[in-house]
């Protein structure tokens, strides 16, 4: 066996979290000085992996060697004593302290924090991280606090630097002088570990690239060889079927329209939406593809009324201002909504199916009367469900927890589509859904549509709306490209907008 | 590594519901062995402490109705606090709403004496519910309106209510007979609820409190609003999702509970007590939090949860006056009970598993 110059090399590491296998059998080798990448979409096993580096989980099996030895890393704090130090995603300050103070706080050795003061002027002027000791956490920008983070790191000197997503939070000329930073870092000799899925970034900064899907490494190459649309494919899986060719059934008229919807997300690092604009028609299928974390989130909150667009006429059911109703007045108007997550948003898992029916179809089903709840109406109604739908449960009383995935989305997809709705909305339809499910809730979206109905899918599985949509839009950024009929579609486009490259409308 | 084996505490995945019935039980059995470990200590026999403290009380004349008219408050209050809590509503001050029913409650009892019971009474109930759901207002506005945290602010006006009842038995409502003692003047014949067992202090207050615990349990159950309330606490999300508007749940389960801490405090003062005093309740409001989680957070649970620590003031008494116990042996195992039940609950959930230690590495 020839010596390996990596700094540190993870193989066959696996991590199996209940339900699912976040790690399988990765392999990852960084080099001292260079910038690497950790490319994937959102849940491709990129956290796990750099949690498992950083010590905060620990690998079910696999093996790790730092500088050619073989370590066990058990905490953080051994993880920086190696010279590991990570920058999160979300940041771990107190906004009523100032910068020294949160930096202090994070020391593993109170020695350490003699003369932090100047350390800190020192090292941020080196690397162009200006920022003030004595300023309080809570006045700064968030590119400001991002900077606290590296600093602190810094002062530890690292041989190895973790960036989880570091541009997310930053304007572009933030990323720029972050970049900065970073490649003089490497120059001096320290690696870092850059995880993203913004394809320029990427290949603007990065030397070598690991890219991941559903857990496993699909590949590495160097990212500086490759086009973007190179790495979309690897990263989103490049089969791409062609669509299916069918009729519309319905007469043409937009039942759901979306004009210039600006929405600030309620999560500190979600995504705004940007003059979201788009229409779908009768019959029509519209998907909306794009990586997780550009909007889907905050676009689902406002379709389904939990949160309200900044004016009525944002939202339009069949001619009715809707932005400002709420889930249940927009039920009454015939739309009907499936979340991305179906524990605990979609149905309770503590609840029966026979009440997780209940929870959206009393809207449409008239399921109690004088505010007590009709049993036998409800039961029928969710045996209707479990029939038509083939979900394979004891009955209406079984727990919805106790069902698998692919039951569990069949009854929550069944569920809605059983009442007929003349707009549906739904939001990764088929996500950890086993074959035969996948079969049959794309058949019922396809039908709904033949039956006249407008059908707005939004999904990461660029598979799934290459087989269902006749009309395809991007998200990214927060921002929608113009649909575009799906036959003249190309992977190419479609993967550089995921990517955020080119302008969205 | 010299250890032989290892407790290791391991989630279960699912529920486990043998044990969601079984915790109780165990606290229940575990809580016995604590409190008789603690008479022992305390110099008395353990199998004869638990006999006086958990046995001697029923075999009085008067036991069972004694049992059932301190269960009374507990189970009223208690079925309210369900409620709340089903849908994560932290409803902490139910005391303060109690002492909130007793005064108003009260009130109208010492303004119209003379009035006939049959108005007089059922008046006293109106302005004890409205008053205790009043109380519990204070906290649902502040949670609805500024996301104030429910648990802090209806624990803090349990304080300010028992201060103004101090307030008013020594100054305002003071009974000008009463020898200057901090007390109001006792309540006339129809001011008193009327008695369900003649000779005993045993009042129509226990109907009440069944008749509250079927009713939570009916709504819970049956209606859309405690489907509503159900959802909430399982899964918010899921309640946004569905449309459900959380500040009028808020508002309802608020409401109720105050109302029916409000209506146990005025039973507690027009039934036993006779008088507004300084202690109309040894703890109540906060016991039937107890109460509810002993239950099993369920109306009818809450009727076995209410009969039990309805025994450990009975028992208290009994201990101080056989035993020569302090007053405190209640509070201690109210305490110990809570605790273990918190403790049991923990296997509803996780299992403990004797493990070996794994190999250092393979």
């Amino acid at each position: 066996m020839e010596p390996t110059a990596a700094l540190l090399e993870l193989s066959g590491i696996v991590k199996q979290f209940p339900g699912c296998l976040a790690n399988d059998h990765v392999s990852l080798a960084v080099a001292s000085g260079s910038i690497h990448a950790l490319l994937g979409e959102n849940g491709a096993g990129k956290s796990t992996l750099v949690k498992i580096i950083y010590g905060i989980l620990r690998p079910d099996s696999g093996h790790v060697r730092w500088l050619g030895e073989e370590v066990e890393i058990a905490s953080p704090r051994q993880a920086r004593a190696l010279g590991i130090g990570m920058v999160f995603q979300h940041f771990s300050l107190f906004e009523s302290l100032t910068v020294a103070e949160n930096i202090a706080l994070g020391m593993d050795r109170p020695e350490e924090r003699v003369g932090l003061g100047g350390r800190i002027v020192e090292l941020s002027t080196q690397y162009g991280l200006t920022i003030d000791p004595a300023r309080l956490v809570h006045e700064l920008s968030v590119g400001e606090r991002q900077r606290i983070e590296i600093v602190r790191c810094l002062l530890q000197k690292p041989k190895l630097l973790i960036m989880d997503e570091p541009t997310s939070v930053l304007t572009p000329q933030e990323a720029t002088t972050l970049f900065t930073t970073l490649r003089r870092l490497a120059l001096e000799g320290c690696a870092i570990l850059y995880i993203s899925h913004k394809l320029d970034e990427i290949r603007a900064l990065c030397q070598s690239a690991t890219i991941m899907r559903g857990g496993r490494v699909v590949g590495t190459c160097d990212p500086r060889e490759k086009t973007s649309r190179e790495l979309a494919e690897l990263m989103v899986g490049s089969e791409i079927k062609s669509s299916v060719a069918r009729t519309g059934g319905g007469d043409g008229k937009p039942r759901l329209v979306v004009d210039r919807l600006t929405l600030r997300s309620r999560q500190q690092f979600g995504t705004n939406l940007e003059h979201v604009t788009f229409s779908v028609a009768s019959g029509e299928i519209l998907g909306i593809a794009g990586i997780a974390g550009n909007g889907q989130a905050e676009l689902m909150d406002a379709l389904t009324g939990e949160v309200f667009a900044g004016k009525p006429e944002n939202i339009i059911v069949d001619g009715i201002p809707a932005g400002h109703m709420d889930p249940i007045e927009r039920r009454r108007l015939g739309v009907s909504f499936v979340p991305e997550e179906r524990n605990g948003h979609g149905a309770v898992g503590a609840m029966s199916l026979f009440e997780n029916a209940f929870l959206s179809g009393n809207v449409g089903q008239t399921l109690s009367r004088w505010g007590v709840i009709l049993k036998r109406r409800t039961w029928d109604y969710t045996s209707n469900v479990i029939e038509s739908f083939d979900v394979r449960t004891t009955g209406p009383g079984a727990e919805a927890r106790a069902l698998s995935g692919g039951n569990l989305q069949k009854f929550v997809v069944g569920r809605e589509v059983v009442l007929g709705p003349g707009v549906l909305i739904v939001s990764q339809p088929t996500w950890g859904v086993d074959a035969g499910a996948v079969a049959a809730i794309h058949q019922s979206l396809l039908e709904l549509a033949a039956g006249g109905a407008a059908v707005l899918v939004i999904s990461q599985d660029l598979d799934e709306i290459f087989a269902l949509c006749d009309q395809i839009a991007v998200i990214a950024a927060g921002r929608v490209s113009v649909p575009q009929p799906i036959n003249a579609a190309s992977i190419e486009a479609i993967g550089m907008l995921m990517g955020g490259v080119g302008r969205a409308a | 590594m010299g250890l032989g084996v290892q407790l290791k505490i391991v989630a279960r995945g699912e529920k486990s519901r043998f044990w969601a019935y079984g915790s109780p039980v165990l606290a229940v059995l575990a809580t016995l062995l604590v409190t008789g470990v603690i008479f022992a200590v305390l110099g008395r026999n353990p199998f004869v402490a638990l006999f006086t403290f958990f046995v001697q009380p029923l075999l009085n004349d008067d036991g069972i109705p004694e049992l059932l008219l301190k269960a009374s408050p507990l189970i009223t209050i208690a079925a309210g606090l369900v409620l709340c809590y089903r849908a994560n509503i932290w409803n902490i001050g139910a005391e303060g709403q109690l002492t909130l029913g007793a005064i108003a409650g009260g009130g109208v009892g010492l303004a119209f004496p003379n009035a006939p019971a049959g108005i007089l009474f059922p008046a006293m109930m109106i302005a004890g519910v409205a008053s205790g759901a009043l109380w519990a207002a204070i906290p649902a506005w502040l949670r609805t309106q500024f996301n104030a945290n429910e648990i802090l602010t209806s624990l803090m006006l349990t304080y300010v209510a028992q201060l103004f009842l101090l307030y008013l038995i020594t100054g305002p409502w003071r009974d000008p007979q009463g020898l200057g003692f901090p007390q109001s003047a006792e309540f006339s014949d129809s001011a008193t609820a009327p008695l369900l067992i003649v000779g005993t202090r045993l009042h129509i207050g226990v109907l009440f409190a069944v008749l509250a615990a079927v009713a939570v349990q009916l709504i819970l159950t049956r209606t859309v609003l405690g489907f509503q309330l159900r959802v909430v606490g399982f899964a918010p999300r899921a309640a946004r999702f569905a449309g459900f508007r959380e500040n009028r749940l808020v508002w309802i389960a608020m409401l109720t509970s105050g109302g029916l801490a409000g209506l146990a405090g005025l039973f507690e003062v027009a039934g036993p007590v006779g008088q507004l005093t300084a202690d109309i309740s040894p703890g109540y409001g906060f016991t039937a939090i107890i109460v509810a989680f002993l239950g099993r957070l369920n109306p009818l649970g809450a009727i076995l949860g209410g009969l039990l620590l309805a025994l450990s003031f009975l028992g208290g008494d009994e201990a101080q006056i056989d035993l020569g116990l302090p007053n405190a042996v209640t509070g201690i195992f109210q305490g110990v009970l809570l605790f273990m039940l918190l403790g049991a609950d923990l296997l509803v959930s996780y299992r403990v598993k004797l493990v070996r230690p794994a190999a250092v590495h393979p």
